[in-house]
């Protein structure tokens, strides 16, 4: 049995990666999750691992392609600026069918924005971050203890998809302390037979690129890229269904507007309203079914984000519009109150008795 | 002696390079290097983005393709997942000593245990014959049609003189590709920069002059002229830094 212990957000993060496997790092510093490449810069030569401070976040990614291509589980981790001069990396790991760990501890833009934790990199991270047709799995933990776990799942879906798995955290998850079980995982092993080890005069070599000339041969290969991520979509959407039973009013939130919404409707239950929260922890793939099956009940939708409207498009797309949803945002840094997303629930709750 | 059959580290498949173009010869030097030092079943080769953007056809090498100026920072990556493989970049001089010019330096800076072989043609090949941050003062090309200006493009970037004032670097060597004495010469500082690597030395990097004729306009003939005319002694051939030798010769 693994023992509790209070940890950082970001600690947590760095420690699953160790527990799943992950013994290289790459990455450059950036305020809110220096803690990350703190604490593997101490850990990693303790278990054998590599931990290099890049010369700047393209470097940096640009070593997680190299450590990939090396059947190698790697990770790189930053914020959002960071993420951004990231983006050119991620397409050419996605171009390349490479696997790789990205963090993402959002904080708020755009440019250089402040330091205060944003959900404003919705769009960026669920619709791939990069130029080309691409996605990246992203992960969206709302508690110490899923910064762990998630961290640990990324990188097995990773590694068996073939494709980059970004964990989409905020500030606040990054830097609060709560208690945490790590236990060690039994990670998935998936062979890599296209590694670049050296032939070692034994096999056919091997060539990783994302570069194919004729237009037939690259669009084969972006059509069985679609058919993994259609099984992607398939098999590993995940959410959270909170009071969702006989819910009117369904709050949809993610991270650390998950739990200010939880409260909120815990607040709402207790005045009578019946509101519910769907938590999405797979934001791509996104719950589209699980809202699509909500709407057949529900008469009403908040999207609770500390973004301007990204993730309702989502909902609205999910529901294809047959019920109103309503944006309940702070943004800029600034986190929402259960309070005012409790008064966002009585005025929809208001608006069906009228 | 630079053997006449096909290195064993290249395959038999003919090369998309132009006719009188010398990158054809350094990938076989590369190659020769890779053969003497018995290191084919080990070695991983990054392509750039530029002409030699297919290099990874020609040899019979584990090889990937790096973005625009960033096989330093795949290099990194690769020679530290697996420390006993030998990594080397083929780069042009766009790639390089523009938009990769960071990832090369910090690269040399760390002392990175890999070997770069660097194509200066004073020009960007692939896109049609671009000024590159090594085209020659005066130079004419598709974005300098009045010829290079120093008042508005400042002057060349001397990759080798920048890169040896670094002190961890292990060797830093210009070369030509335009003679048989300076192939020979080549040939030697190819192999010299794999070997650092299989020693454990640390960076090695080989700037090799090579001609562009499409895009200089030249006939073959004239591009080897033009290098040794105008190219060399803007670029002084020679052993930069050798942290294993006294540096001597300029030859
Ligand atoms: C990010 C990015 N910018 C621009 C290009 C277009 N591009 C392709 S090759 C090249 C220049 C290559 O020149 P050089 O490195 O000198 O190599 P050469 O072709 O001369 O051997 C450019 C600008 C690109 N592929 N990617
Ligand atoms: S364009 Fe220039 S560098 Fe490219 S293959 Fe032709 S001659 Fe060589
Ligand atoms: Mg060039």
């Amino acid at each position: 049995m693994a023992e509790t212990v209070l940890m950082k957000g970001n600690e947590a993060l760095a420690e699953a990666a160790v527990l799943a496997g992950c013994r290289y790092y790459f990455g450059y510093p950036i305020t809110p999750q220096t803690e990350i490449g703190a604490y593997l810069a101490r850990r990693m030569p303790q278990v054998g691992g590599v931990f290099l401070q890049a010369e700047s976040e393209i470097a940096a990614i640009h070593m997680v392609y190299g450590a990939s291509a090396a059947g190698k589980r790697v990770m790189t981790s930053s914020s959002s600026p960071g993420i951004s001069l990231k983006s050119e990396g991620l397409s050419y790991l996605a171009g390349s069918d490479l696997p790789a760990l990205v963090v993402n501890v959002q904080r708020a833009g755009p440019g250089l924005g402040g330091i205060q934790p944003s959900q404003a990199d919705y769009m960026q991270a669920t619709r791939g971050g990069g130029h080309g047709d691409f996605r990246n799995i992203v992960l969206a933990p709302a508690s110490v203890q899923e910064m762990a776990s998630l961290t640990m799942r990324g990188f097995d879906l990773a590694d068996q998809y073939r494709m980059t798995a970004m964990i989409l955290a905020d500030g606040t998850i990054g830097q609060m302390m709560e208690p945490v079980t790590l236990e060690t995982p039994t990670p998935t092993l998936v062979e890599k037979p296209w590694a670049l080890t050296g032939t070692q005069g034994k096999r056919e070599k091997n060539i990783i690129t994302s570069l194919y000339l004729s237009p037939t041969e690259l669009e084969k290969k972006n059509l069985s890229r679609f058919a993994r991520y259609a099984a992607v979509q398939q098999k590993e959407t995940e959410y959270e269904a909170f009071c969702m039973d006989d819910a009117q009013i369904c709050l949809v939130a993610y991270g650390i507007t998950a739990r200010v919404s939880k409260n909120a409707v815990a607040a709402a239950r207790a005045k009578g309203i019946r509101a519910g929260l769907i938590r999405p922890i797979t934001l791509w793939p996104f719950p589209t079914e699980a809202l699509r099956q909500a709407a057949k009940t529900v008469r009403q939708f908040l999207s609770v984000e500390m973004s301007m409207g990204q993730m309702m498009t989502d909902i609205e797309l999910a529901i294809r519009c047959t019920r109103p949803v309503t944006l309940v945002s702070r943004v800029g840094g600034v986190i929402p109150a259960p309070e005012e997303v409790l008064v966002a629930i009585e005025r929809a709750a208001n608006e069906e008795a009228t | 002696m630079i053997a006449t059959n096909r290195p064993h580290a290249m395959t038999a498949a003919q090369t998309h390079y132009c006719p009188g173009c010398t990158h054809g010869i350094i990938h076989r030097l590369v190659g020769e290097a890779i053969d003497a030092l018995g290191i084919e079943g080990r070695t991983i080769g990054i392509a750039p983005v530029g002409c030699a953007v297919l290099a990874y056809n020609y040899f019979n090498l584990d090889m990937t393709v790096a973005a625009h100026g960033r096989a330093p920072a795949v290099a990194t990556g690769l020679k530290r997942a697996n420390p006993e493989t030998i990594v080397f970049t083929y780069q042009g001089d766009g790639d390089l000593a523009s938009i990769g010019m960071a990832e090369a330096v910090h690269a040399a800076a760390r002392g990175e245990n890999i070997t770069i072989i660097f194509v200066n043609n004073a020009v960007y090949g692939m896109t049609g014959g671009q000024m590159a941050p090594t085209s020659l003062p005066g130079q004419v090309t598709q974005t300098s049609p009045y010829g290079r200006n120093e008042a508005q493009c400042g002057l060349p970037v001397k990759v080798c003189e920048m890169l040896a004032q670094l002190d961890a670097p292990e060797y830093i060597a210009r070369v030509a590709a335009n003679s048989v004495k300076n192939v020979l010469a080549a040939k030697r500082a190819i192999e010299k920069a794999f070997r650092n690597q299989v020693e454990g030395r640390g960076f090695s990097l080989v700037e090799v002059l090579s001609t562009c004729p499409t895009n200089w306009g030249k006939t073959p003939k004239d591009a080897l002229k033009w290098m040794e005319s105008d190219m060399i002694p803007y670029y002084p051939l020679g052993v930069y830094k050798d942290r294993s030798a006294v540096v001597t010769d300029r030859t």
